[in-house]
């Protein structure tokens, strides 16, 4: 059931150059790190989640080197090496795009859903407690981070805005009124 | 002008919806006395109130949907709800059970009642009977209407009418579909879930997603092909023809939303109160988008100006709308 995402690499002069692997230790450490923050500036989204917060989530981020293991209950976010299959209740799988724009509340994950943006398999009520409870959080992640970074938080903001130009991804929260597609700010 | 009625399944939601603009948001308490009882969905109390204070403060309504058929025995929680929902200041609250609109008119005197669609309330004669027994303001009649029989509904009683104009559709008639409840045991009235997320299970066989209700497959979709809702009445299922071969096709109907945004002049002629977009279960982002969007057709509509071209097509489910039955196009 679980797709083996190809190995990461870049291209330069038409060859294929791998890139090493990830810490994925050090990475987990601070993913989690920022999720407890998450969930201590936003302590609805365990209560909306109920009893499926104790679900493991495996996030599958289509364009990135590795999956990540999500632990709401246990306020861990894992990342797992690429080959593992971890032990999980249920599996999500789209763009790094489509998970930005869901959590920015550019895209609605139904919509991304009907279109085959969005995959989902394994147990169905977890995810929609999920979605659902995440959507209320209104969670700006470049406010998240910056709140954590302390007195970085100023420049993390700056190079945030800059990302966003340069990728178009969305990495922070719009407000009403707001184009999704302009990310010029 | 037609008031425009948005869903909120969040105080998100809630919020995202008076700022584009509904004159009025419907919304549930987080159990079975409402039709959209999903997983992480709805409001408790507290966010209740905090909900109502925030419209009235921006001059839009709430109404509260406490719209299942109480359980013998339990009437209790559906009584809560409704002396929960007047404490909380809503405008009113939105109802299907006869039991509870009795319940309702008696101990609630002062609260505005509405009929919901769960009531399948579809002629002047049932609609007359609510009004008058219980003091009904306003019936949000199914969608199994034309825009004509609206408008003859609409001459033979003094209520105000509500209908949906963006959404989901259910192809039965509200409060009367069993397939839910055949497949799984649960269904939105007694339950408040349509195809509950517990009996929902996605997986890719094939190269191809496949989704299952209970013990059925509903439908296999290529992979990147457009998915519905797993509904049975949108499933897509297959059955030998007279030689044998395999057939497939939607026995109930296509999986479609309604978009009505080209017959809101025609409905406001019927003489039609309130529009309804449907779609507690969606994010904040799918509500601010249809809410917008409707609110300028609402405001076109009034002033006599054509209906803007809608550019919601992707927000909907299987990516393709239908006026449903208000122009009785059914196969």
């Amino acid at each position: 059931m679980m797709r083996i995402l190809s190995d990461p690499s870049v291209k330069l002069l038409g060859r294929s150059i791998p890139l090493p692997t990830p810490p994925l230790t050090p990475l987990s450490m601070l993913f989690s790190r920022l999720m407890r923050h998450v969930l201590s500036r936003h302590p609805s989204i365990l209560r909306r989640m109920g009893a499926t917060a104790g679900s493991r989530f495996l996030i599958q981020v289509t364009d990135m080197p590795f999956p990540i293991l999500l632990e709401p209950s246990l306020r861990r976010l894992t990342v797992v090496p690429r080959r593992a299959k971890p032990a999980h209740d249920t599996e999500i799988r789209g763009s790094l795009k489509a998970f930005l724009a869901m959590l920015h509340a550019e895209e609605d994950g139904d919509a991304l859903f009907f279109s085959g943006q969005l995959e989902i398999s394994g147990d169905t009520s977890s995810v929609v407690a999920l979605r659902n409870a995440l959507d209320d959080a209104e969670i700006d992640l470049t406010e998240e981070i910056a709140s954590l970074a302390g007195p970085a938080g100023p420049a993390l903001r700056r190079m945030s805005a800059l990302l966003e130009r340069r990728t178009g991804l969305s990495l922070s929260r719009r407000r009403l009124g707001e184009d999704p597609e302009d990310h010029s700010r | 002008m037609m008031e425009l009625v948005c869903p909120a399944g969040t105080p998100a939601a809630l919020r995202a919806a008076v700022e584009a603009g509904a004159h009025a948001v419907y919304c549930g308490f987080n159990d079975e006395t409402n039709a959209r009882n999903f997983p992480g969905l709805n409001f408790n109390r507290e966010e209740m109130a905090e909900g109502v204070a925030h419209a009235h403060a921006r001059g839009a309504k709430v109404l509260v949907a406490i719209n299942t058929f109480p359980r013998a025995g339990d009437q209790g929680l559906w009584h809560r709800a409704v002396a929960d929902a007047g404490a909380a200041g809503a405008d009113a609250v939105i109802l299907a059970d006869i039991g509870l609109l009795a319940h309702a008119a008696e101990k609630h005197p002062g609260l505005r009642l509405h009929l919901s669609v769960q009531a399948a309330a579809a002629n002047p004669d049932a609609i007359n009977l609510y009004a008058e027994s219980f003091g009904v303001k306003r019936v949000v009649l199914p969608r199994v209407l034309t825009v004509d029989e609206i408008a003859a509904i609409n001459r033979e009683i003094d209520v105000e009418t509500e209908v949906f104009v963006f959404g989901g559709l259910c192809v039965m008639a509200e409060g009367r579909c069993a397939l839910s409840s055949y497949a799984t045991g649960k269904s939105p009235n007694m339950n408040g879930v349509c195809s509950p997320a517990s009996h929902v299970a996605y997986a890719e066989v094939n190269g191809a997603q496949e989704a299952r209700l209970g013990e059925f497959l509903i439908h296999r979709t290529p992979k990147g092909a457009t998915a519905p809702y797993p509904t049975l009445c949108k499933g897509c299922f297959s059955s030998p023809d007279a030689k044998g071969n395999d057939q497939v096709g939607h026995i109930f109907e296509d999986p479609a939303s309604l978009d009505a945004t080209h017959l809101i002049p025609a409905l406001q002629k019927a003489g039609v109160s309130a529009l309804k977009i449907e779609g507690r279960q969606r994010s904040r982002a799918y509500v601010a988008q249809v809410v917008r969007a409707f609110r300028a057709a609402v405001e076109a509509a009034d002033r006599g100006l054509p209906m803007p071209e809608s550019l919601l097509a992707k927000l909907t489910e299987g990516q393709a709308s239908t006026t449903g039955a208000y122009a009785k196009i059914w196969r």
